[in-house]
């Protein structure tokens, strides 16, 4: 039995011979996910990457897997593939007619260009955190080229598109895109602009009431109007067929309200004076016609 | 014997120490370990030590473990020839790595989950649900997402002033609160796509939302038209995320409440005050009108009935209905006949009242003034 052949039997032997094979593979070899780029960097010069973003692939045809580099020499710089955001600070954004916002902004980005991003920024929270200046103050400029109103209206697009494209051309120089810039809020501050935004709904809500009201009154005013008409339409129609029948009629219904003889309570006691003439004394005088 | 008896020592050091401690903590390859130099017998060098430290440091005979390490052995050792002495911690690594494999390349798929199955981190398929198979753990690994499950999202009075106060389209303010319901489509893209899909989706649903209220009024908002409103933002979301590639279905949107900010939300209620009354001016007309239509039609009726008797017999009716009701107003009258013309100045006439005029119109023309 020689000596190799007893280390081989060694379980010591074994153990370091796979400590060993295992720190080689694992510097050789590495595992990239779907979600990371793997830029290789050669003694600090960056030379290759693998899995780099493609917008036309699709998962399953990507570069995504196992890799191998020259161990010890190679480094991995591992770059997110996926779409990073980042929140703008609330900024104060002065419209036209002087009117302040307060907006909240956030863009989505992805590393397109890993060189050239681990070159001018080394990581990707960095892109974020230099882009952020810059999308702040292209919301400035935007905004402040408009009036308030714009900024609640279909314009908007157009607003966020050039927004976008400015901050565009900036991520472009740390090899990032920016996949879309949106704000997420825009708000009167608080305080007076506020207050006098609160103070307009108040008055329009009270001058809203009032109108309902005076309308109530007039369409009221209309019902009744209507129903008198009706009622002398009703009354003309009936009446007008003997007109003076019905003054005879009518006539007679009123003495006996007068009166207060109807069965009503009358209001005054009455005396009646009658003069022999009197038609209804007529027979009572019991002369001949 | 002299060089190879120094290695034998040597590897005797070597190999007690750590075999024979790892043989005390009981895993797999410290009994496979002990195994073997049982195997090996009284002739393997580097097997003395570790059993005899033990006994040596209690002063008794081989501990209990060890008992039990070698009645195993004796089992194992049956049913493995092993003419050359081959180590058995071998066997158990093998063991160990046949059920390794069994039990990272068997997945069990429940029926709302799907299984992105990577190889050495590249997506490879999408498991439904059910048992399935992959290579073992290290080569192919499965992550499990679920995707029946809908998620929900509260966007509401988040922090600070207790209101989630948005702009809309005539520059009013309302308080709004709304949830956002959605559930994974696409499980690779749900992985794979957004750093942070979970964030991305409030955002997007805080955005849409936003937008489309600048599109509405006040009172479509708080009015009418939130479910139009919520479709809308439903679209846009799903639009936006699909243009992410987030791999999500947004399931729908709900408006739990959209009122008036509190500052204001007296004059609401003013004015909804104000849309009562206008009812009640509304429903007193329409009780009067009513009212005065039927005395109208009751009225006209009643003439019109005694119309139509008098008309059957003009004289007589006539003057029955003088008649009848000369004398129901004269019956409870006080009634003073006077012959002679000239005596009306000397009548002492009840105070207040007005000398009545001297009817001496005929019956025919007998008409009061009304």
């Amino acid at each position: 039995m020689t000596a190799v052949a007893r280390l081989i039997r060694n379980p010591i032997a074994w153990g370091l011979f796979a400590l060993f094979a295992v720190i080689l593979c694992s510097s050789i070899f590495a595992i990239v996910p779907e979600t990371k780029q793997a830029l290789i960097v050669r003694v600090g010069e960056p030379v290759r990457i693998y899995n780099r973003y493609d917008p036309k692939e699709t998962f399953g045809h990507t570069g995504a897997g196992l890799i191998a580099r020259v161990p010890f020499v190679e480094s991995i710089v591992w770059v997110d593939k996926r779409v990073l955001d980042f929140d703008m600070q609330r900024q104060a954004v002065l419209s036209t007619d002087q009117l302040r916002l307060e907006v909240d902004a956030f863009a989505r980005y992805r590393i397109v260009d890993p060189i050239r991003m681990y070159v001018t920024a080394r990581t990707e929270k960095n892109v974020g955190d230099s882009l952020k200046p810059i999308l702040g103050s292209a919301l400035r400029n935007e905004l402040g080229k408009r009036p308030f109103a714009a900024l609640l209206s279909p314009e908007r697009g157009t607003l966020m598109d050039n927004i976008q494209n400015a901050l565009a051309r900036v991520a472009a120089q740390y090899g990032a895109e920016i996949v879309d810039v949106r704000i997420k809020r825009a708000d009167l501050p608080t305080g007076s602009p506020l207050d006098s935004a609160f103070e307009r709904m108040r008055t329009a809500r009270e001058q809203e009431a009032r109108s309902i009201l005076a309308e109530g009154s007039r369409e009221a005013q209309i019902i009744r109007a209507e129903a008198d008409a009706d009622a002398s339409r009703i009354y003309a129609d009936s009446f007008n067929k003997d007109p003076a029948f019905y003054d005879f009629y009518r006539a007679m219904q009123s003495y006996r309200a007068t009166f207060g003889t109807d069965g009503m309570d009358a209001p005054g006691s009455a005396s009646v004076i009658l003069s022999p003439d009197n038609e209804y004394l007529r027979q009572f005088r019991g002369r001949e016609r | 014997m002299g060089p190879r008896a120094a290695i034998n020592a040597m590897l005797n050091q070597n190999g007690g120490g750590p075999w024979g401690g790892r043989g005390g903590s009981g895993g797999g390859q410290g009994g496979g370990g002990d195994g073997g130099d049982d195997g090996l017998g009284p002739r393997n060098p580097w097997s003395q030590p570790p059993r005899k430290r033990p006994g040596g440091g209690s002063g008794f005979g081989p501990s209990a473990l060890d008992e039990f390490i070698r009645r195993s052995r004796a089992q194992f050792g049956g049913g493995f020839p092993n003419p050359r002495g081959r180590p058995i911690w071998l066997w158990a690594i093998a063991g160990f790595v046949v059920i390794w494999c069994v039990f990272t390349s068997t997945h069990m798929i429940a029926p709302q989950q799907r299984g992105v199955v990577t190889l050495f981190g590249k997506y490879v398929s999408t498991l439904g649900p059910g048992v399935s198979f992959t290579l073992p753990a290290p080569i192919e690994t499965v992550q499990k997402v679920d995707v029946d499950h809908i998620h929900t999202i509260d966007i509401d009075t988040g922090s600070g002033s207790g209101q989630n106060l948005v702009l809309t389209g005539d520059q009013n303010i309302v308080d709004l609160a709304y949830s956002v319901r959605w559930n994974i489509r696409e499980p690779e893209l749900y992985l794979f796509e957004l750093a942070e899909p979970d964030d991305t989706i409030k955002e997007v649903a805080e955005s849409a939302m936003r937008a489309q209220l600048a599109r509405v009024s006040l009172n479509d908002a708080i009015g009418p038209r939130r479910s139009e409103i919520e479709a809308r933002v439903a679209q846009n979301m799903q639009a936006l995320l699909n243009s992410y590639r987030a791999g999500v279905t947004i399931q729908g949107v709900a408006i739990k409440q959209a009122d008036p900010p509190a500052e204001v939300v007296d004059a609401f209620k003013a004015v909804s005050a104000a849309q009562q009354k206008k009812q009640s001016y509304l429903n007193d007309a329409r009780a009067y009108a009513l009212q005065l239509t039927a005395k109208a039609q009751g009225e006209a009726a009643a003439f019109d009935k005694v119309y139509a008797e008098y008309r059957l017999a003009p004289e007589v009716t006539r003057r029955r209905m003088y008649y009848e009701t000369m004398e129901k107003v004269l019956a409870k009258t006080d009634k003073t006949v006077i012959e002679a013309p000239g005596v009306l100045p000397y009548l002492q006439l009840p105070r207040g009242t007005r000398p009545p005029p001297p009817a001496s119109t005929p019956a025919p023309a007998a008409e009061a003034s009304r």
